[in-house]
C-alpha cells in the first residue's frame, strides 16, 4: 500500500518537471481555433433550417396540409407542392426500378464472381470515375441519349416535348446514382466472411445459390441502405432534370391518366423549388419556396432515418 | 457398399449448371453497363461538341461574353466564372472542412465527436437546390451586401460561398479519414518525446496524412467546379454573362452556363448552335474534373500504400 502511493508522488515529480508550461496558450488557441470551424459549420447548418422554417411556418400555419395537396398555380395563396411530389416519387421509382437490378447485378459479379485480372480492375476504376462526374454532365448524357431512347421505344407521348418525360427523367438519375449503388453494394457484399461462402460450396451449392441463398440475405441490410441513400440523393438532384426538360414554369397536370402522366410534361419537387426561388412576387420566394425545401428535406429527413433505422437494426458484426 | 462414385456425379445438376452460367452472364451484362453508361458520355458529349466547333464562327469564340441566344460564345467567360467561384469556394471550405477534420479526429472525446459529428452529415445531405435557395436570399443579403457591402446581393462571391459550405462536409469526411489512419504508434512516439499535443498534430499527424488531405482538397475542388444549382441561382447571370474575374460581379460558370441554356423559354432544342454549345461545355467539365479525381485517387493510394 505505502508502495503505491510513494510511486504516484514519483510519477506526479516526474509528469511535473517532463511538461514544463502547464500552462500551453499556443496550443489551446489551435485547439480552440479548430473548433471554431466546427462550430462555424454548426452556425450555418443552424442559420439555413431557421431561415428556412422560419419562412415556412406562415405557409403551414395558414394553410396547414393543403399546401401539400394542393398543385401548382399562379396564385400564392393556392399554390401547393402536390405536383411536384408526385413528379418526384414517380421518377424515384423509375430509378428505382432501374438503378436498384442493375447495381446490385454489378456489384455480385465484381464481387462474387469477377476474375481478379485487369479488365475487373478497368470496370472498377470506371465505376469509381463515374461517381465524380458532375450531375450536370448526366443531364447532357439523358438530353443527347435517354430523351430519344425513349421517344424510341414509344414511351415519349407526343409534341414538341416528346421524350422529355418522367421515364427519361428516372433513367437519367438511376445512371446518375447507380455508382453509389454498386459501391455501397460491393461494401456490403465484401463484408459478408468467406466462411459462408465456403460452406455453401463444401456441401455443393453453385455459386449462384451460395449468393441468393447466403450471401445476399447477410448482405441485405447493408445492400438496402445504400440504395435508399441513393434514392434520397436522386430525389433532392436538380441540375440534370433543367438540361432534359423538366417543366420549370406552372403548368397543371389536371387529371391525367397513369400513361399520360408517365409519358407527359412534369416537373419534380427540387424544380419546383427552383422555380419559385425565382418569382419576383415575394410570396413565392420568402414563404412557399421554403415551405417546398421543408417538404423536401422531411422525405429526405424520413428516408435516410429509415436507412439508419435499416442499418442498426439488422446489420451484424462477423 | 455401393458402386464406386465417379467424377460424373460431382459435376452437378446439368440445369443448375445452366442456370449458374445464366445468372454469370447477367450479372457481367450489368457489370459492363458501367463501361457503356462511359462510351456514352463520351460519344454524345464528344460528338455534339464537335458539331458546335466546326459550325460556329470563330471569331465568336473570345467575343464579349456568353450570350448563347445572341451568337456570342467567349468560352472564356464560363471558364473565368468556374475559376473565380473554385477558388473563393476553397478558401472557405478548406479551413472550415480541415478544422473540422482534425477537430474530430484529434481533440474531440468520443461522447463529444458522436454529437459532432452528424452537423457535418445533415450538411452533405442537404440538396444543392437548397443551398442555392439560401445563397440566393440569405448569403447575398445578409453577407455579401450587408457586411461586405456590394451593390448586389446575386454575384459569383455569392454563389461561392455557397459551394464552399457544400464542399466543406466532402473536405471534412474525407480528411478525417486519413487522419484516423494515421497509426497510433506515430502520435506514441512524438508525445514519447516529449512533444505537446498541438505540435504532435501540426508536426506529425498532419504531415503523415498529408496525401489523404491533399486527396480531399482535390476531390472538394472538383466537386465544386462540377456544382451548378447554387452558381445557377445564386450568381446572378440570367441567359448570358459578360466576361468578369471580379467576384463581386454577376457571372456564370461552365455548369450554370449549361443549365441557363437548357432553361430559356425554347428550350435546349430551339438553337442548333445554342444546343450544341452546351456539350462543348459539358465535354470540358467531364475531362477537368475526371482529370482532378483521377490526382484525388493517386493521393488516396499513397496513403493506403503507406499505412
Amino acid at each position: 500500500m505505502g508502495a503505491r502511493i510513494e510511486r504516484v508522488d514519483t510519477a506526479a515529480v516526474v509528469r511535473g518537471s517532463l511538461q514544463g508550461r502547464r500552462f500551453n496558450p499556443g496550443g489551446l488557441a489551435f485547439e480552440a481555433s479548430l473548433l471554431l470551424m466546427l462550430l462555424v459549420s454548426l452556425a450555418v447548418l443552424v442559420t439555413l433550417l431557421a431561415d428556412i422554417i422560419g419562412g415556412a411556418i406562415p405557409v403551414f400555419r395558414d394553410r396547414g396540409l393543403d399546401f401539400v395537396t394542393s398543385g401548382i398555380t399562379l396564385d400564392s395563396d393556392t399554390a401547393g407542392v402536390w405536383t411536384g411530389l408526385l413528379g418526384s416519387v414517380a421518377i424515384t421509382l423509375v430509378v428505382a426500378v432501374v438503378a436498384f437490378p442493375m447495381g446490385i447485378g454489378a456489384a455480385i459479379y465484381l464481387e462474387e464472381y469477377a476474375p481478379g485480372n485487369s479488365m475487373t480492375r478497368f470496370i472498377q476504376t470506371n465505376i469509381r470515375n463515374l461517381a465524380g462526374v458532375p450531375s450536370i454532365v448526366y443531364g447532357l448524357l439523358g438530353l443527347a441519349v435517354f430523351v430519344r431512347l425513349v421517344d424510341l421505344i414509344g414511351l415519349g407521348g407526343s409534341g414538341s416535348t416528346a421524350g422529355r418525360n418522367v421515364v427519361s427523367a428516372g433513367i437519367t438519375l438511376a445512371v446518375l446514382v447507380l455508382p453509389i449503388v454498386i459501391i455501397t453494394a460491393s461494401e456490403a457484399l465484401r463484408a459478408v466472411p468467406d466462411a459462408i461462402r465456403e460452406a455453401g460450396f463444401g456441401v455443393g451449392a453453385t455459386r449462384w445459390e451460395v449468393v441468393r441463398h447466403h450471401v445476399l440475405p447477410a448482405a441485405a441490410p447493408g445492400v438496402l441502405t445504400g440504395t435508399v441513400l441513393a434514392l434520397a440523393r436522386a430525389f433532392g438532384e436538380t441540375a440534370p432534370l433543367l438540361v432534359i426538360g423538366v417543366a420549370t414554369g406552372f403548368f397543371s397536370a389536371g387529371s391525367a391518366s397513369v400513361f399520360d402522366r408517365l409519358t407527359g410534361t412534369y416537373t419534380a419537387l427540387p424544380v419546383v423549388v427552383l422555380s419559385w426561388s425565382r418569382q419576383a412576387d415575394p410570396a413565392f420566394k420568402e414563404h412557399l419556396a421554403p415551405a417546398a425545401i421543408l417538404v423536401l428535406l422531411v422525405v429526405l429527413f424520413v428516408a435516410n432515418a429509415a436507412a439508419i433505422t435499416l442499418r442498426n437494426k439488422y446489420d451484424r458484426d462477423w | 457398399m455401393g458402386p464406386p462414385i465417379a467424377t460424373i456425379d460431382l459435376r452437378g445438376e446439368p440445369r443448375r449448371l445452366r442456370r449458374e452460367q445464366r445468372m454469370r452472364r447477367l450479372f457481367l451484362a450489368a457489370a459492363v453497363v458501367s463501361i457503356v453508361i462511359s462510351i456514352s458520355i463520351v460519344v454524345s458529349l464528344l460528338g455534339n461538341a464537335i458539331s458546335f466547333f466546326t459550325g460556329v464562327d470563330t471569331a465568336s469564340l473570345l467575343d464579349v461574353g456568353w450570350f448563347p441566344r445572341r451568337s456570342r460564345f467567349d468560352l472564356i467567360t464560363p471558364t473565368a466564372g468556374t475559376t473565380v467561384m473554385s477558388v473563393i469556394a476553397m478558401v472557405v471550405a478548406t479551413p472550415l472542412g480541415l478544422g473540422a477534420a482534425i477537430y474530430l479526429s484529434e481533440y474531440a472525446k468520443p461522447r463529444l465527436r458522436r454529437m459532432l459529428k452528424p452537423i457535418l452529415e445533415v450538411l452533405a445531405g442537404i440538396p444543392s437546390v437548397v443551398l442555392g435557395f439560401f445563397a440566393l436570399l440569405w448569403i447575398g443579403p445578409n453577407i455579401v451586401v450587408d457586411l461586405l457591402h456590394s451593390p448586389k446581393p446575386a454575384t459569383i462571391l455569392t454563389a461561392s460561398i455557397g459551394v464552399g459550405i457544400l464542399v466543406t462536409p466532402l473536405v471534412a469526411s474525407v480528411s478525417e479519414d486519413a487522419l484516423r489512419a494515421v497509426p497510433r504508434s506515430l502520435r506514441e512516439a512524438s508525445y514519447g518525446l516529449g512533444a505537446k499535443k498541438s505540435t504532435t498534430v501540426r508536426r506529425v499527424v498532419v504531415p503523415a496524412a498529408l496525401s489523404g488531405i491533399v486527396a480531399s482538397l482535390i476531390l472538394g475542388l472538383s466537386r465544386a467546379i462540377g456544382e451548378t444549382m447554387v452558381t445557377f441561382m445564386a450568381a446572378g447571370a440570367v441567359g448570358g454573362a459578360l466576361r468578369t474575374w471580379n467576384p463581386l460581379d454577376s457571372g456564370t460558370t461552365l455548369t450554370a452556363a449549361i443549365a441557363s441554356v437548357a432553361t430559356g423559354s425554347d428550350q435546349v432544342a430551339g438553337e442548333a448552335l445554342a444546343f450544341d454549345g452546351v456539350f462543348a461545355l459539358g465535354i470540358t467539365l467531364f475531362f477537368i474534373t475526371l482529370g482532378l479525381n483521377w490526382l484525388s485517387d493517386r493521393f488516396v493510394r499513397k496513403v493506403r500504400e503507406k499505412y
